[in-house]
């Protein structure tokens, strides 16, 4: 990448913009897939709104506040919950916060989008339909996404800044296509016994569905099977909401950044993230499930936390200066 | 909804003279807005105002925290000046900042002004804005003040006066150009015809003024712009100016001084800036030269500058000159440093620290316009005709205490413009920001920003104090 490089914390709110945007986007996958899972489910065993708050890891909080897990409750939490760091509301809030930091450096039209969306997500919870029929809002906040991402695409220049952007919306989709298979597995375990019953292929083609895959699935494999389906949004080169795809078009653009060569890495963060690239290419689904697929998903997650945190320490992080690291001009 | 009940109330108006013909230059554009169908002129203000909201040309509301954001007040309607009057404001205000940037240099220098009697040394060493540790200070090429946006106001009698020089870090200029952007497309059949001198070019010329400043032996110098933060009220500005003339815009924390040289961290690692064009005023600067509990300057700044390593625009100490006591020695500095008198007047204006001006100021309350010498935003002022006793009573002890810090001007009653109230016209006051850059030579933006007080009768025209703005354009003729 030519030029000298860009002010770190304009890098890192570029970065943070764009996982906020995803992470909302995600949210809302997270919460259609549950709708649907509920919908087609016996009516006993409807109402599975916890395992959506079990999966963020925000029981407590939720406790607290709402008590009882009920779909409008639930809804609350995750989408409008302005107390919660990382319901839909908060992360526009954050996403157009960072935006604002960063408006000369970003496209006009990618601030203008940006605040149109959280200004659409600050209507929508006024209003009481929502959370009733939160289907169609839920559909809106997925083409937000879309839209910022193609506006993204076609605006702004491919510099330093749009790598930042594309790391940061790579990384944040690989952790929630992991967690989106994850819920599948917290709603199985109640009831164990949906194994390969109608219910279960239900299920799975709702967890494709909720990742926008079932269609491309269906190209590659044409028959629904949970390995298959695990296989496709782990595995899968050309599926852009699969780990694997995030993994290397995050890795493209950190070496666009840092100007580095395949299988070689000049520092921590392209150390991490090559190393869990490479890990991912050279393992099969049969390996997966061998080893439990929740414990795959907990440790990729784990693994994906430390690439974010090295690159916060390579590239964001505002250190003491070192006479050594000073760039003097012409170098 | 036309201009057929709309009255001039004997104010000087902008667009119609005293017997309600609309003047040459707003003929036009008078004629179309007469000619709109019913409703038509709301729709277009109402997406204007929709347009500058998506443009995200807002300032924070404080003291909320539900992110709410309001834009800046426009009216559609532009003020329009003739080229005619425009010329001697253009030839006023290149002489008067000439004018000042000799005084400021002779000031932190040999203060020959002083000597020669013209401006008392105590009236200068007693200011507030006056800052010793820039005696002696060098910047390049002998210009301190590159950026200004001089306040201006037009009397009864239809003349412009010099109401304020704003010589630290002026704002406003985004929205000059800002409105004009959604002018053009409010008014195209107006706009093509009437001949508008364009205002486009001024981040270009700000870049090239600040270039100008780097370091003789840096090629291609790294130009920065330095914000208070996103928390500023006039950061959509900063952002505006930063992106606009394709350089970074930091916060102090993203600078640090190392080895005499000012540095910006990078995801590349630390880059040598070479000119910084702060809108932190000049106190929170760098904390080691100035106030110690500063967090959004660079600590160690001052000295690098100081060595002629990095440049700073405007220079730290401008300030002295925007001291509403001194500004009311502007024509005698004029006449000083150019042997010239001023082509802009002054508003008649009484130096408080002055004990004969100040028994005037004292007998004379009910009808002038007390200001403090420091103050800006419209702030800290007493207007005499709509005061009350008791507001007297307390600024006369307020003058009394501290005599210094005020000064008093007659009132001056500001010209009007129609704006759009509800379904109707009605006359607005406006003052009139000129933006000058003091680079190679001086430049003045054709125009500049006119605030309005939306306020019915009111003379403030501060967007602090309910004031909001209107497109202005210079026009031939």
């Amino acid at each position: 990448m030519n030029g000298s490089g860009m002010i770190s914390r304009v890098a890192e709110s570029i970065y943070w913009m764009s996982r906020y945007v995803e992470r909302a986007e995600n949210i809302a996958r997270f919460i259609d897939v549950n709708q649907y899972l509920n919908l087609d489910l016996p009516m006993e065993d409807q109402m599975q709104w916890r395992p959506m708050v079990e999966v963020t890891g925000d029981v407590a909080l939720f406790e607290r506040t709402y008590g009882e897990a009920n779909m409008a409750n639930v809804i609350r939490f995750l989408a409008f919950d302005q107390e919660y760091a990382n319901s839909i509301y908060s992360c526009l809030k954050m996403a157009r916060e960072n935006a604002r930091t960063v408006r000369e450096a970003i496209s006009s039209e990618m601030w203008t989008q940006v605040n149109k969306f959280y200004q659409m997500v600050r209507q929508a919870s006024e209003t009481e339909t929502v959370y009733e029929s939160p289907h169609e809002f839920l559909d809106e906040v997925k083409q937000w996404s879309h839209l910022i991402t193609g506006v993204t695409e076609v605006t702004m220049s491919h510099n330093e800044g749009w790598h930042f952007s594309r790391m940061g919306r790579l990384l944040e989709r690989a952790d929630k296509t992991s967690r989106i298979l994850d819920v599948k597995y917290f709603m199985l375990l109640p009831s164990a016994d949906y194994v390969g019953m109608p219910y279960d292929n239900i299920q799975w083609a709702a967890v494709l569905k909720s990742a926008s895959a079932l269609e491309m699935y269906r190209k590659t494999y044409r028959r629904l099977s949970p390995q298959r389906i695990a296989e496709f949004l782990i595995f899968d080169r050309q599926f852009p909401r699969a780990i694997r795809y995030c993994l290397a078009n995050a890795e493209e653009s950190m070496r666009m950044v840092t100007s580095s060569q395949p299988g070689v890495f000049l520092n921590e963060a392209e150390k991490a993230l090559s190393r869990l690239r490479a890990e991912i290419d050279y393992t099969d689904i049969g390996e997966v499930t061998m080893a439990g697929m929740h414990q795959f998903l907990d440790n990729f997650q784990a693994r994906l936390n430390a690439v974010g945190e090295a690159i916060f320490e390579t590239y964001f992080a505002l250190r003491p200066l070192r006479p050594a690291a000073i760039n003097r001009r012409g170098s | 909804m036309d201009f057929s009940k709309y009255q001039t109330e004997g104010f000087y108006d902008e667009l119609f003279h005293a017997d309600g013909r609309p003047r040459q230059t707003a003929k036009l554009l008078i004629d179309r807005l007469n000619s709109l169908p019913e409703g038509e002129i709301m729709r277009r203000q109402k997406s204007a105002e929709v347009a500058l909201y998506q443009m995200g040309i807002t300032f924070n509301v404080y003291g909320g925290d539900s992110g709410e954001e309001k834009i800046f007040p426009f009216d559609i309607i532009p003020r329009i000046i003739s080229a005619a009057d425009w010329a001697p404001i253009e030839a006023g205000l290149k002489q008067r900042i000439q004018a000042l940037n000799l005084f400021i240099d002779d000031i932190f220098h040999d203060g020959k002004i002083i000597k020669d009697k013209v401006i008392p040394a105590e009236l200068i060493q007693s200011g507030a804005s006056f800052r010793p540790e820039c005696v002696g200070l060098n910047p390049p090429r002998g210009v301190w003040c590159h950026i200004t946006g001089t306040d201006l106001i037009r009397d009864k009698d239809g003349r412009f006066y010099v109401l304020e020089d704003n010589l630290r870090c002026p704002s406003g200029v985004s929205y000059v150009m800002e409105n004009r952007e959604v002018l053009k497309n409010t008014f195209p059949k107006v706009f093509g015809p009437s001949q508008v001198r364009p205002v486009e070019d001024y981040p270009n010329n700000l870049l090239h003024t600040l270039e100008r400043l780097a370091p003789d032996a840096v090629e291609s110098p790294n130009v920065v712009v330095l914000t208070p933060g996103v928390y500023n009220s006039a950061y959509f500005e900063h952002s505006f100016l930063a992106r606009n003339m394709g350089v970074d815009l930091v916060e102090g924390r993203d600078l640090v001084v190392q080895d005499g040289f000012v540095y910006a961290r990078t995801t590349r690692g630390y880059k040598t800036v070479d000119v910084i064009y702060r809108r932190i005023d000049d106190d929170f600067l760098d904390p080691l030269a100035f106030r110690p509990d500063s967090m959004l300057g660079v600590p160690g700044l001052m000295e690098v500058y100081r060595n002629g390593r990095v440049a700073l625009a405007n220079a730290p100490g401008t300030g002295v000159a925007d001291d509403k006591a001194v500004y009311a020695y502007a024509p005698q500095i004029i006449k000083y440093y150019l042997g010239e008198d001023a082509i802009l007047p002054n508003v008649p204006t009484y130096v408080c620290w002055d004990e004969k001006e100040r028994d005037h100021v004292l007998a004379n309350l009910e009808s002038l316009v007390v200001k403090s010498v420091n103050e800006s935003g419209g702030y800290g002022m007493l207007i005499g005709p709509h005061s009350t006793a008791a507001e007297r009573a307390s600024f006369a002890e307020k003058i009394k205490a501290a005599p210094r810090n005020f000064i008093g001007q007659p009132t001056i009653s500001l010209s009007r413009a129609p704006v759009i109230v509800d379904d109707r016209f009605e006359g607005r006051h406006v003052d009139l920001r000129p933006y000058i850059l003091y680079g190679e030579d001086i430049r003045v933006l054709p125009g500049g920003l006119t605030r309005v007080a939306l306020k019915k009768g009111s003379l403030v025209v501060n967007s602090s104090q309910g004031g909001g703005s209107k497109d202005t354009w210079v026009v031939e003729g």
